[in-house]
């Protein structure tokens, strides 16, 4: 099982998904009307740690963030 | 040193302590930048929300990146809410002589603003409202947007 979760912003609560990768996670979350306008300006990462690419492979117990456009200071 | 403090920063504290903290390290400069929340579009106040992970490892790089120049970074940043004429964000560098720390305190700041988890939200007639417009997108965003 993934977890995903929304950080800042976002309202909306932690998905738990049988997924392996984010192309997987990317179908899940475009069918999901309240996340249309968010997917486009999210930053992904993986266990704390940016990803970049959609191949990057998802195991039982990961846990991805979607980070929206972030302003500081 | 990166400090997260619940709601507006004790200024002249942070300060004073930091001042203290490096006063025998042999440091030329010394170069805080401070920012406070202004009176505009009559908002009372900002509020900001932090994801502690992934800024604790952003600010990792920085320490790495200016220990290699001889310097040091300092940060400290609100949480919560953050009236107008209060503060809500120190930066420092500290470094054996001037212009590296001028220098290194531009770059920390400007990546700071585009890459730290941080979020900040209007606080408008009793309204928590997200500052998307003020906003900017983490570098890679979209990834799993459908205009990929």
């Amino acid at each position: 099982m993934v977890r995903v979760e929304f950080l800042g912003p976002i309202q909306k609560d932690t998905l738990e998904l049988e997924i392996i990768n984010l192309n997987e996670l990317a179908t899940v979350l475009q069918k999901d009307e309240e996340l249309t306008q968010w997917l486009n300006n999210c930053a992904v990462a993986v266990n704390d740690t940016l990803v970049s690419s959609l191949e990057t492979p998802l195991n039982d117990g990961d846990r991805v963030s979607l980070l929206p456009p972030v302003c500081g200071g | 040193m990166l400090l997260i403090i619940d709601k507006a920063l004790d200024v002249p504290h942070i300060l004073k302590t930091w001042y203290q903290e490096e006063l025998h390290s042999n440091f030329g400069a010394y170069v805080p930048f401070v920012g406070t929340v202004r009176s505009e579009e009559g908002i009372d106040g900002l509020s900001f929300d932090i994801y502690n992970p992934i800024l604790l490892k952003w600010f990792a790089q920085w320490q790495q990146k200016a220990k290699k120049k001889g310097a040091v970074i300092k940060m400290a940043h609100s949480l919560g809410d953050v009236m107008i004429h209060e503060s809500s964000y120190i930066a420092a560098v500290f470094s054996p002589k001037r212009r590296v720390a001028l220098e290194l305190i531009d770059e920390f700041v400007e990546d700071f603003k585009a890459s730290a988890p941080i979020w900040k939200y209007d606080l408008k007639d009793g309204n928590r409202i997200y500052a998307l417009n003020r906003s900017k997108a983490i570098k890679g965003s979209g990834l799993l947007g459908d205009t990929q």
